[in-house]
């Protein structure tokens, strides 16, 4: 793994979830590390580099943003939007991954300009496939937005 | 909705490119139909039954659409603009699939929320490889705006 490589930023509150994620990045040939995050406050501290990320140095971007949608404190579709309100974050790739069938979660992520929905697999197996193909998809195959000018 | 149904809006003004891009859609079992426009009028023409495809009917929007930036009449990035614009097709997943790498390109693409920009490989193997990848992807693992309706 390349520690100096941008990061997937898991947003997950479910630990088996998390785990599962982690175990499939892991396993697929994907060399980023993975930061996870339990809620939609954290997250957007990550991003923006406050609170508990106080420092952090928000022009390195992730690679990529796996965001669910029912978190605790401030929920993904809220996080989705706030991200695309401020310039430095309007372009970061964001991929909705959640259980939700609700087509209001679905209308309102494309509103707010996800780049992409997926839906958590129901097994174990699914899940590594379905982490395997959106993690090549979106740090092998797809070419990111340029870095922010500093 | 078969497959046959959910329709791609492939937009490239190129033949050996679109020649390409359909031998490797259908050679990878994606049996979709594949709407072509040549140029930005003809894809804003399609996508809002005007012109052309007036009378088409114009609930029928693309699952996905695949455009080059480099077109005649109005350049894929002014298509783009329009086609966010619009509260009917605002939402349609657009992957931009173009030779240019340019930093203004990919800038300008995400600006206009692109889902996803993918440059297009001069070698003929991955070529047909970039697009099974990015059909499979699109047409399988991500879950459109428009599912659920009708």
């Amino acid at each position: 793994m390349n520690r100096n490589a941008p990061p997937v930023l898991l947003v997950e509150d479910n630990p088996d979830d998390q785990a599962l994620a982690l175990r499939a990045l892991k396993r697929s040939d994907i060399r980023a590390p993975v930061v996870i995050v339990s809620d939609g406050e954290e997250a957007l501290d990550y991003m923006f580099g406050t609170g508990a990320y106080a420092g952090r140095d928000c022009r390195q971007r992730p690679a990529l943003v796996l965001l669910d949608l029912k978190l605790p404190k401030v929920g993904g579709l809220d996080v989705l939007r706030r991200l695309r309100e401020d310039q430095r974050t309007r372009s970061q790739p964001i991929v909705v991954l959640t259980t939700s069938n609700e087509e209001s979660d679905l209308r309102n992520s494309y509103q707010l300009h996800v780049n992409s929905y997926v839906r958590k697999p129901v097994s174990s197996e699914q899940y590594d496939d379905v982490m395997r193909e959106i993690g090549e998809y979106w740090l092998t195959l797809n070419l990111p937005p340029p870095a922010p000018v500093p | 909705m078969t497959d046959a149904e959910k329709t791609i809006l492939l937009v490239e003004d190129n033949a050996d490119d679109e020649a390409l891009t359909l031998r490797a859609l259908a050679r990878n079992g994606i049996a979709n139909k594949v709407v072509v426009a040549r140029d930005g009028v003809e894809a804003l023409d399609y996508l809002f039954a005007t012109g052309a495809h007036t009378g088409r009917e114009g609930h029928q929007t693309p699952v996905l659409v695949l455009l080059d930036l480099k077109l005649p009449r109005i350049d894929g990035l002014e298509v783009l603009r329009r086609l966010r614009a619009d509260p009917r097709t605002a939402p349609l997943p657009v992957v931009v699939l173009t030779s240019s790498t340019e930093p203004k390109d990919v800038a300008g693409s995400y600006d206009q929320f692109a889902n996803s920009y993918i440059r297009k490989p001069v070698d003929f193997a991955d070529f047909m490889s970039v697009v099974r990848r990015l059909g499979l992807y699109w047409l399988i693992l991500n879950v459109p705006p428009s599912q659920g309706e009708n």
